[in-house]
């Protein structure tokens, strides 16, 4: 398997060049996030996930999860690199400092999560969805409640859940059927089977923590009627320690196609004790605030494995010599398809990497800026990009890891290549969290209604249109301005085709959302392009600005072959009938 | 007793060293720095000794441009109690680096210096061989394992020969060789806290000292690139390729 490197260079030059992160210092609560704090930060993860997590990946997919009579044992190693990785503060880096945090921007634990999923996308599950059950209890938690679990969650001594599916409720969940039944003591019974549940039962740490939904006997059908329990492993005694089992039990777990590091648990709840969070019925919404940040967090294990194939993609190609190249070169770099398979990997990873950094960026202004129209201007865009972070990311997680394989030739079929394991580990990541249909049809549906995708376009436009006199980068503006002016039209398009027919927006939801992020790359590009022109002596910035060039000419004209797909609607998908297939 | 050492701000080892152009130097522009691999070991070998005990404080300094705060800021993150900046734009070679840390050890006596064998830069192995020397202090460089018992560092050096073990009477300049540990994985917590730790800034004038270059460079170049080698058929033909070349 290909070692793991942070591309520290590459994340630094996103973080100070793209987004300015400098300017998150000057924003309340943030005072120490100055830039010292940001080098020392991506410097020290960097060092503890390349020298003990990122060894683990190829070992931890070989060995896989072990389920023994309701234990689940993690593979050898994840243990005790858990235990350092919490233990040195990591899981804490943006939690609040009232419980035990560093209370760091969100945009800092982004680039840890950036090195952490490449560096193991299996083991990063754990501490990331404690993440979400920490967001959940601090933002709709009782006061008892964050007392009881926060300090432990934040600090990694114990780990969190979401129990959310079941089997005949995945995508949807109005058909979830778990039952909470109030004992009138301030607690409630909870039955009933969840699965998939990612790190339901494990053996790093004393407790874990489950954040299911759950139905009470008189609530109204559907999301109407869903609500959100606390239901630990342990029931935690009055010095906060674990102390009697609480009956929910890991009946089993699944053997997978991946990310065989990450113990998947069916959960059965055998009239455990829970505790409700915030009020009856409003467990969809709470679900939310979890499943937002997680749906971001997925898209940067799409940019992780994404940057791991490559790595591994071009130092094989650096190294193995095939027929002499029509360049004269004898490795195979110098071979145009090779090359051509590398410049994608590379300019669609390092685009996923931009969007990722900036939407984390205006998530940290959505929470902390003084300005309430700027807080909301920054969710806005937040909630624009979780879509596009989610699927696109994940989308070019599988093919990066793809290409990866076919630039090993028949090496990369081979196990020992470790690079197979990267299309097996991507595939996933397209589906939890709400599957890359479920992420488009939030873009052309809910977000289309709220005006997102059309007000960027015209934020891309303004922007654009404030570099229209310099010549340099003409290569990337001009055919930016095109590929605006199309999608654009393609919008327009899709918005009155969905007032003709609901079918139009639902079967061409997933290309729109696919030119949607193509487009938006290239707004990031324009900015690289930039910031490399002014420092061409350096072998970094040269090879940025080639990126840029590749990706205008070769990858955004993409959107060429989606625009006449997305505006030929829905009839030509849905006319052959059940029968007929 | 304290013990000071000295680190010093390098192009990271993981970093593919380009030389600039103009062959004036190699390229630092936006490249990661770190500090040198060695000098991290000799930070967190005077953090164990602190820890047993064996000393009540730790100070680290560095000699260098401002940047170089990042490296003294990655010692205290490790655990060092505070920090010296002998702030300078110059080139600093061996003989001055020794200057400076002579005229350090003046001010804050410490028992032991400890520093790596070398810096990953120049590899010039020079600095704590000429400290010793201006300080009339003993050394033990090398090492690859230390022991303080009172006044005396037991401490055993990788030579040529393989392994030799040593007693000095402090105060001694102590260099560290690769094995002498593993440096800590730097806690999260702990990059928040140094950045609360003081760093005393001084400058050369401050100490007395002048950056007198003794070694001038006069041009960096890369390393030839290595030329395709030709077959010869018989061992006589071979000696003949030889003699051509000179080698034989």
């Amino acid at each position: 398997m290909p070692e793991y490197k942070a591309p520290q260079r590459d994340m630094m030059f996103v973080l100070n060049d793209i987004i300015n992160v400098s300017e998150l210092a000057e924003l309340p609560g943030f005072e120490d996030a100055t830039p010292d704090i940001v080098q020392g930060v991506v410097d020290e993860a960097a060092k503890i996930i390349e020298n003990t997590i990122a060894p683990l990946n190829e070992t931890g997919d070989r060995e896989g999860c072990r389920f023994d009579n309701g234990m689940v044992t993690a593979p050898a190693g994840f243990k005790e690199a858990y235990q350092l990785y919490s233990e040195s503060g990591w899981t804490g880096l943006d939690k609040s400092i009232d419980f035990g945090g560093q209370g760091l921007p969100y945009t800092l634990a982004t680039a840890v999560s950036d090195m952490l999923c490449a560096g193991n996308d299996a083991f990063s599950l754990y501490p990331g969805l404690t993440n979400g059950a920490c967001e959940a209890l601090m933002e709709h938690g009782s006061q008892e409640l964050q007392d009881t679990y926060l300090e432990k969650l934040t600090t990694g001594e114990w780990t969190g859940t979401m129990c959310l599916t079941e089997p005949q409720a995945g995508s949807d969940l109005s058909q979830v059927r778990t039952r909470a039944i109030d004992q009138n003591d301030g607690t409630y019974l909870i039955e009933g089977t969840k699965i998939f549940i990612t790190g339901g039962e494990h053996d790093f740490v004393d407790n874990i923590i489950h954040l299911v939904l759950a139905r009470l006997p008189d609530a109204p059908a559907g999301v109407k009627g869903i609500s959100m329990f606390v239901v630990p492993k342990f029931m935690v005694d009055s010095d906060g320690n674990p102390g009697a089992r609480n009956p929910v039990v890991c009946a089993s777990i699944e053997e997978k196609m991946g990310i065989h590091g990450s113990s998947t648990c069916v959960m059965s709840f055998e009239n455990a004790t829970g505790y409700l969070i915030g009020n009856a019925n409003e467990g969809l919404r709470y679900m939310f605030t979890m499943m937002n940040l997680a749906r971001l967090m997925v898209g940067l294990q799409g940019l992780g494995v994404a940057e791991r194939a490559t790595q591994g993609a071009i130092e094989y190609a650096k190294e193995r010599k095939q027929a002499t190249a029509i360049n004269g070169g004898e490795t195979i770099i110098h071979h145009p398809d090779v090359r051509r398979m590398l410049m994608t990997m590379k300019a669609l990873t390092e685009g996923c990497r931009m969007v990722a950094y900036d939407t984390a960026k205006h998530y940290d202004i959505s929470k902390a800026h003084p300005d309430e129209s700027v807080r909301k201007t920054a969710n806005d865009r937040v909630e624009l990009m979780t879509p596009i972070c989610k699927a696109f990311a994940t989308d070019v997680g599988c093919e990066v890891a793809s290409l990866g394989v076919l630039v090993l030739g028949g090496a990369g079929y081979i196990r020992e290549s470790g690079m197979e394991q990267y299309i097996r580990d991507a595939k996933i990541f397209c589906i939890y969290e709400g599957t890359n249909t479920i992420q488009a049809l939030d873009l052309v549906g809910r977000k289309m209604k709220m005006n997102l995708p059309q007000t960027f376009i015209k934020e891309m436009i303004n922007d654009l249109a404030a570099e229209s006199g310099n010549d340099e980068l003409g290569f990337i503006v001009e055919p930016m301005q095109a590929a605006l002016n199309l999608l654009d039209k393609t919008t327009q398009w899709l918005t009155a085709a969905a007032l003709e027919d609901p079918q139009n927006p639902a079967a061409t939801a997933v290309e729109y959302l696919t030119m949607y992020s193509l487009v938006t790359h290239g707004h990031f590009w324009i900015k690289a392009a930039r910031a490399a022109l002014a420092k061409q002596d350096d072998d970094f910035y040269k090879g940025k600005l080639a990126t840029a060039r590749f990706f205008t000419n070769k990858i955004l004209p993409r959107i060429y072959g989606l625009a006449p797909v997305i505006m030929a609607g829905s009839e030509s998908v849905m006319t052959a009938e059940e029968d007929w297939l | 007793m304290k013990i000071l050492v000295a680190v010093k701000r390098v192009v990271d080892f993981n970093v593919r060293i380009q030389v600039k152009a103009d062959g004036s130097g190699v390229a630092s522009d936006g490249v990661k720095m770190s500090m040198n691999p060695f000098d991290e070991i000799a930070v967190e070998e005077a953090l164990r000794l602190k820890e047993a005990g064996k000393a009540e404080e730790v100070i680290a300094i560095t000699i260098g441009p401002k940047a170089s705060q990042e490296q003294l800021r990655t010692a205290l993150a490790m655990g060092a109690d505070r920090a010296i900046h002998v702030e300078t734009d110059e080139d600093i070679q061996p003989l001055t680096a020794a200057r400076i840390l002579n005229a350090i050890i003046d001010k804050e006596e410490p028992k032991i210096v400890m520093l790596g064998k070398q810096a990953i830069d120049d590899d010039n192995n020079q600095t704590a061989q000429m400290l010793a020397a201006l300080a009339n202090w003993p050394q033990a460089t090398f090492a690859s394992q230390l022991e303080v018992d009172g006044d005396v560092a037991n401490v055993t050096r990788e030579v040529d020969a393989g392994l030799e073990t040593i007693a000095v009477d402090l105060p001694a300049v102590i260099s560290a060789d690769l094995r002498l540990n593993e440096p800590r994985y730097v806690k999260l917590p702990d990059i928040m806290k140094a950045k609360r730790k003081p760093i005393d800034t001084f400058t050369l004038a401050d100490l007395g000292v002048e950056a007198a270059a003794s070694v001038k460079v006069l041009k960096t170049s890369a390393p030839a690139t290595r030329q395709a080698g030709i077959k010869v058929e018989t061992v006589d033909e071979l000696v003949v390729a030889l003699k051509e070349r000179g080698l034989f």
